[in-house]
């Protein structure tokens, strides 16, 4: 078998650690280690090459605010290029407690700890990473289904976290979410009619009630399902039907973003690609932008512009898609990537394979520094001191959260 | 020598009874397998007559998608089908010659986890979580091999050392919550693999894995059975592990094997449209923008079978001879069958 062993990779030339980058220490005064987390200046040139070169910086500085009146004013379209979403800094720490009367805090589950990101017009935006690593944590944090620790999420330049009531209310309608399992997220006991249409008994503003059974038909047949079909429940239809109908629920309100959390992971592969179709037809016809969470690394390849590769709470890897799969430089990306069984038998053993060894450490507990080390076959001490910031490296125009960030392509066979 | 094989020539289960293996026979041979679930919503044909061989060291996938045999073929051949409802109504299950499915039911649970033993894909559910994990492994030696309580546990380490688990004569008394998702799934083949057997099943054994995780487990499950020269029938939908790891596939649609050959052959030229579709449909994390193409419309309900070919109303080469006469197995070549009507006109993409 010529699958390697991480350990039997041979080490790579390191590049100069920058020493102007390296946060000082591990952690600030508050005990929160900011280290992954590039402030707002940092996310700027993150993004600046993140992209191919078609934006312009985008953290903080340039952003227009968009003053908003409570009622309902149709929102000015953006030009694609502009940030309809932006992610600064973003924490979601759980705290653990203890004791049953006094309840004492005696730790934190730090699910998100300090996350970038920036979403354009018509863009999507993959988030890939194994199984509680906070990829759905960011996704409720974005929605409004869980409250920051810290840190700001805008849309089209409002703050959601410092918006409330109506405001608040007005600014959500921007961002709707697909969950995972089709099964399980739609109410058995509501009719399709009932089910797609009932965002509007909230935004009562949005289509007037004569016209809302109109209204969901015509969003019926925007995801490809029979119009007539209004009456009927969820269990008359398939997982991939039941998919389009939490689609269509989505769409209701006219938002510009997408949050989908593994829309199609339950899904089997037949079906799978009608709904990733329609995703991206979808995506077309209406300008949306989609955050998309996903651990099936083939299925984000095929619809991601831009990539965020998560582990442990933090982004390690970030910018354009295409050039994240054909040369990752952090060396979960590349171990993430090469373990991704390729349709092909003829490639069989000729993948440059990376199995890692261990388990991911608890979010309660993570190592100090780079977060990856514990498992990491290029860690070296300065990887437990200093903790590497997510920024653009030597030889590689997106950003890389490792000291050693190298290219390393895994994904094709290597003749 | 593993020490699990080495104990198991100790004491050989009795097979009072039951009729001579033939060495030369193939080790497992499955022919024209027939279950059925009866249902109140009408008789379902699960399983409609499958037939392939598995050899000693050899792999052969199943594949297919849900609901569309796979498991429940593993269950007649393990002889744990769910009856009632379901029911085997013909066919046989050969090992080495000896047709399982005619055994009494002792002969039967002898030959489990000895000769097949099974890997299933909610290692969790698997698992008993009021036990920890080493009793669990233990009792497969005390109960199969008469072991005290202390060799038991002794060989339970060893079993938990052979799938890799660190520190374990530590982790030995740990309960299966305490075990990560790809560890409890290690667990779940040290169970397995406890009475050294010849034939390992794996139902999706990854599919409720993270990718680096199932990496793992994979590499794992191919270096045991190399060790053991065990024949391994892994069921699964994923297109990317068969071709990493099978030597045989058999493509399952609807009850039916609707393709079977060498893995090589099947992705270089599929011999039937519902094949080439799922290759055509899914993404490769090693290609850019590829298009999509879709199989339209859903499996067909098994208690209402479309008259003729059953994946007619999906296929894109469908003729009015495919509404009418189901398709039998055409031999393509030496190995390989396809149960479609045109298999000579399918073309790689
Ligand atoms: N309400 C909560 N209280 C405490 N811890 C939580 C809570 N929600 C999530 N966590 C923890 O936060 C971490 C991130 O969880 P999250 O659900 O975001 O992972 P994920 O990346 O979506 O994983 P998956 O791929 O399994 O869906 C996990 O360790 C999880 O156990
Ligand atoms: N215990 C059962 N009772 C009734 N029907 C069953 C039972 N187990 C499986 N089936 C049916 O048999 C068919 C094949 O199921 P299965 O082999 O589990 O599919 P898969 O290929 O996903 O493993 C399905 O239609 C399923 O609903
Ligand atoms: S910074 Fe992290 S990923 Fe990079 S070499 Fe060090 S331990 Fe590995
Ligand atoms: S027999 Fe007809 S319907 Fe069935 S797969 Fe072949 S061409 Fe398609
Ligand atoms: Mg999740
Ligand atoms: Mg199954």
């Amino acid at each position: 078998m010529s699958k390697k062993s991480a350990k039997d990779t041979p080490r790579e030339e390191n590049p100069p650690v920058d020493a102007a980058v390296v946060p000082d220490g591990t952690g600030d005064a508050t005990g929160k280690d900011t280290g992954a987390a590039s402030p707002a200046p940092d996310g700027a040139a993150t993004e600046a090459t993140a992209g191919d070169g078609a934006g312009t910086p985008a953290a903080g500085a340039t952003v227009t605010e968009t003053p908003r009146a409570s009622e309902p004013v149709a929102p000015p379209v953006l030009d694609k290029g502009e940030n309809v979403l932006e992610v600064r800094d973003l924490v979601k720490h759980f705290p653990i407690t203890q004791g049953i009367v006094l309840r004492r805090k005696v730790g934190a589950v730090q699910a998100v700890d300090g996350i970038n990101l920036d979403l354009r017009r018509g863009e999507t935006l993959g988030i890939v990473g194994e199984s509680g690593c906070g990829k759905s944590t960011l996704a409720k944090l974005l929605i409004g289904l869980e409250r920051p620790t810290s840190g700001t999420i805008k849309v089209r330049g409002q703050d959601l976290t410092e918006l409330r009531g109506g405001d608040l209310l007005a600014a959500r309608r921007n961002i709707q979410m697909v969950f995972q399992d089709p099964y399980t997220s739609l109410n058995p006991r509501m009719t399709v009619g009932d089910l797609i249409g009932e965002p509007f008994e909230i935004h009562t503003d949005v289509v007037p009630r004569q016209g809302r059974r109109q209204r969901v038909q015509e969003l019926l047949d925007l995801v490809g399902l029979n119009p007539d079909h209004i009456n009927r429940y969820p269990h008359q239809f398939s997982g991939g039907q039941r998919q389009r109908i939490g689609i269509a629920r989505a769409l209701a309100l006219e938002p510009e973003v997408l949050l989908c959390d593994e829309p199609v992971s339950a899904l089997d592969v037949s079906i799978q690609a009608q709904v990733i179709n329609l995703l991206e037809k979808l995506q077309d016809e209406l300008g949306l932008s989609y955050l998309f969470i996903a651990h099936d690394l083939s299925v984000v390849r095929h619809i991601a512009d831009k990539l965020g590769v998560m582990y442990l709470g933090r982004v390690v890897e970030y910018g354009n898609a295409e050039e994240i799969y054909e040369a990752p430089t952090h060396p979960y990306t590349q171990a993430l990537l090469s373990a991704v069984p390729v349709p092909d038998p003829k490639l069989r053993g000729m993948r440059d394979e990376i199995v890692l060894e261990g388990d991911v450490p608890s979010p309660a507990n993570p190592p100090s520094g780079c977060r990856f080390r514990t498992r990491c076959w290029k860690a070296e001490d300065v990887c437990a001191e200093e903790t590497p910031l997510l920024q653009v490296r030597e030889n590689s125009r997106h950003a890389s959260a490792c000291h050693f960030a190298q290219k390393r392509d895994v994904v094709h066979g290597s003749a | 020598m593993s020490i699990v094989s080495r104990m198991k020539k100790q004491t050989a289960p009795s097979t009072s009874g039951r009729p001579e293996a033939d060495s030369s026979a193939p080790l497992l041979e499955v022919e024209n397998l027939q279950v059925e679930f009866r249902t109140r919503d009408g008789v379902a044909k699960a399983v409609n007559g499958v037939t392939f061989t598995l050899e000693a060291g050899r792999t052969r996938a199943i594949l297919g998608e849900s609901g569309s045999g796979k498991s429940v073929t593993a269950q007649a051949i393990m002889g744990i089908l769910d009856s009632p409802p379901g029911y085997v109504t013909g066919g046989a299950v050969r090992h080495r010659g000896v047709d399982m499915l005619k055994l009494n039911r002792e002969q039967r649970r002898l030959m489990r986890g000895s000769t097949v033993a099974m890997i299933f894909q909610d290692a969790l559910s698997a698992l008993n979580p009021v036990f920890t994990v080493g009793f669990q492994l233990g009792e497969m030696f005390r109960v199969h091999r008469g072991m005290s309580r202390k060799d038991a546990r002794t060989k339970a380490i060893e079993l938990l050392d052979l799938v890799r688990i660190p520190g374990a004569a530590q982790r030995v008394d740990d309960y299966p919550h305490q075990f990560s998702g790809g560890m409890r799934q290690r667990v779940m083949i040290a169970m397995a693999l406890a009475l050294d057997p010849e034939i390992l099943i794996a139902d999706e054994p990854t599919t409720a894995l993270d990718v680096t995780v199932q990496a793992q487990i994979m590499k794992l499950l191919a270096e045991l059975q190399q060790e053991r020269s065990m024949g391994l029938l892994l069921i699964t939908h994923d297109m990317g592990v068969v071709a990493d790891v099978a030597d045989d596939i058999s493509v399952m649609y609807a009850g039916r094997v609707v393709e079977q050959a060498p893995v090589s052959e099947i992705y270089d030229a599929p011999a039937h449209p519902y094949t080439k579709s799922l290759l055509e449909s899914i993404p490769r994390v090693d290609l850019r923008g590829q298009e999509l193409s879709v199989i339209k419309g859903l499996p067909p309900t098994l208690t209402a079978m479309p008259p003729g070919c059953s994946f007619a109303p999906r296929c894109y080469m469908a003729r009015e001879k495919c509404g009418q006469e189901a398709p039998p197995a055409f031999d393509v070549a030496a190995d390989r069958i396809s149960r479609c009507h045109y298999w000579d006109e399918v073309h790689p993409a």
